[in-house]
């Protein structure tokens, strides 16, 4: 997967600081196993009219908390914590470049989240209902907004770092927007049952649109609940990628603007 | 020795914006070469700027102003050209603390083009039999040769070292001046800050010193300590009350202490002024107890530059 010597001696690195660090890995390991469970116990029968069926909502749910705990908050924490031990800043005197430094340190986290989904994606179609896509470009659809949600997850993360100082302080500072954009994204419960206004704000958080295509491309139906057959074009999907796209430019504008490479002196 | 230039800074200046103050000019209009071989030591107290020149030159930071070479190139810009010919110790031990010796060094000569076999760069730094240990677990000298170890992993040739022993028990201070006198042997140019004057003294080819963000002084230590007088020091018996001969030239700072006189003689002029002292002691049977004569240190050449504050260019007007 990385082809890039440089990114994979860092990442295997990385990859043995999280496994010395029990509960950053419990956090990326454990934690979204049981969080996606959560929809299970609150949401209608899954299968009913409307409803994605038990596969679908299984990834789609595991989409959701591993790219937030994972990828995002894991990345927050380590990132962090190189900063303050002036790790950043050495590996800037060497040939490593600067995204290559971020995408090493992600790199395990990524390989967590995505392992994840790739077991969920298995144990839906051989234990559960979800059926092979009717279509492979939805499932292209899926994959891509996998990647492009990992890649979001990442830059947020990098934002956030900028106002966090210590590795304590990421509890405070990563978790509002861990938890409001992974209960309004549409993973925990539909975004249906919501009021009008409260369902457009939610479209808008960054990981909705993730959730929303990747759903989409597993299943063919909307946040909603409302089937899309392949004779409709791609249209449910243009508002998500142009809410996407324009998260990612925000992304690694905010990043280039107030990422810090060493600690505040 | 290849007297070409391999670092070359003309002019250069860092200014440090901060929101609600004026802005900080760190390092104000600094000139200097440094040439491929040699052991080249920036000398100044904390907050003379050596590090803010440093970072421009590892690449770093970009100037406010002023222009940088580093092996001819621009190390910001040309960094694909620059960073595999470098090798950098920052001031801060900057190693995750939770891997092994071995698993550092081995993450950070995957990142590099040409690394050293990993054993090979850690029995350079005498560390080899510390590679399953954690960092965490590693003495502040240890610590501090593993990182001088990573910088000399891609065999770089020059070396930049930002106070390189600061902290250091006099033992592992002597280890790594072992090890840099090693690399300059081997034809590394090393380039390094400190305020340890001994050691520019000891390791140094030339030296600038650094006051305020300029350079005020420069030369090989011989050179900037020739423009300090020599310094003569003795202590005669409480009871002697015979006065030091007036010798044209020399500063003389008599102090009477409890334990006796102490006299302290500054010349231009050791050898004279040592010969007119000696004459005068032996002429009145004197005995000069703690009888101490040498040539000016870098120590007091620093210590006469850094003393010689001029607070009206502190700083830079908004």
């Amino acid at each position: 997967m990385i082809t890039n010597r440089r990114v994979a001696a860092l990442a295997r690195a990385e990859a043995v600081l999280l496994r010395r660090n029990p509960s950053a890995l419990a956090g990326a390991l454990i934690a979204p196993l049981i969080l996606v469970l959560v929809p299970f116990s609150n949401s209608p029968v899954p299968g009913q009219e409307g409803i994605p069926g038990t596969g679908a909502l299984l990834v789609v749910g595991l989409t959701a908390f591993t790219l937030t705990l994972g990828v995002y908050y894991n990345l927050v924490t380590a990132l962090v914590a190189r900063r303050e031990e002036f790790v950043l800043k050495r590996l800037r005197t060497g040939e490593i470049s600067d995204a290559e430094i971020i995408v090493g340190t992600a790199a395990p986290g990524v390989a967590i989240a995505w392992g994840q989904i790739a077991l969920g994606l298995v144990a839906g179609f051989v234990l559960l209902d979800l059926g092979t896509p009717a279509n492979l470009a939805w499932l292209l659809l899926a994959v891509l907004a996998l990647a492009a949600g990992t890649a979001l997850c990442v830059l947020l993360a990098a934002v956030v770092t900028a106002w966090t100082s210590t590795v304590e302080m990421a509890q405070l500072t990563a978790t509002p927007l861990l938890i409001l954009s992974t209960s309004f994204s549409g993973a925990l419960f539909p975004l249906g049952d919501l009021p009008e206004p409260l369902q457009r704000i939610s479209q808008a958080l960054p990981l909705t649109s993730v959730v929303d295509l990747v759903r989409l491309g597993l299943t063919g139906t909307t946040a909603t609940g409302d089937a899309v057959t392949l004779a409709s074009s791609f249209s449910p999907a243009i508002l998500p990628v142009l809410i996407l796209a324009a998260w990612l430019g925000a992304g690694v504008w905010a990043t280039r603007r107030w990422f810090r490479w060493e600690p505040r002196r | 020795m290849d007297t070409t230039d391999i670092i070359h800074v003309d002019e250069l200046r860092r200014q440090y914006r901060t929101p609600r103050r004026a802005p900080f000019e760190a390092v104000r209009g600094v000139s200097f070469s440094v040439r491929r071989g040699e052991l080249y030591a920036l000398l100044g107290t904390n907050g003379a700027g050596k590090t803010s020149i440093l970072e421009v030159l590892e690449g770093l930071a970009v100037p406010s102003s002023g222009a940088v070479q580093v092996l001819g190139r621009d190390p910001a810009r040309d960094r694909r050209f620059v960073r595999p010919r470098t090798g950098v110790v920052l001031q801060e031990g900057a190693l995750p603390s939770g891997l092994t010796v071995a698993e550092t060094a081995r993450m950070w000569a995957g990142t590099l083009t040409a690394a050293r076999p990993v054993p090979e760069a850690l029995a350079l730094v005498d560390l080899a039999h510390r590679s399953d240990t954690l960092v965490k677990q590693l003495s502040g000298g240890e610590k501090r040769r593993l990182d001088l170890g990573l910088a000399v992993l891609g065999r770089p040739e020059i070396l930049f070292l930002d106070e390189p022993t600061a902290g250091l028990d006099p033992e592992s201070r002597f280890r790594t001046w072992h090890l840099v006198r090693n690399l300059l042997d081997s034809g590394t140019t090393v380039f390094l800050t400190t305020h340890y004057l001994a050691e520019a003294e000891q390791l140094a080819d030339r030296v600038a010193i650094l006051h305020r963000g300029q350079v005020v002084r420069t030369g090989t230590p011989a050179e900037v300590t020739a423009a300090q007088p020599a310094r003569i020091s003795f202590t005669l018996a409480a009871g002697v009350s015979e006065p030091v001969p007036d010798l044209p030239g020399v500063d003389v700072v008599d102090t009477a202490r409890p334990t006796g006189r102490s006299v302290i003689l500054h010349t231009r002029d050791l050898q004279r002024s040592l010969t007119a002292v000696l004459g005068w002691a032996a002429a009145r049977q004197l005995d000069l107890t703690e009888l101490d004569a040498r040539q000016a240190s870098l120590e007091e050449a620093f210590l006469a530059v850094a003393t010689a504050a001029d607070p009206a260019h502190e700083e830079v007007p908004a």
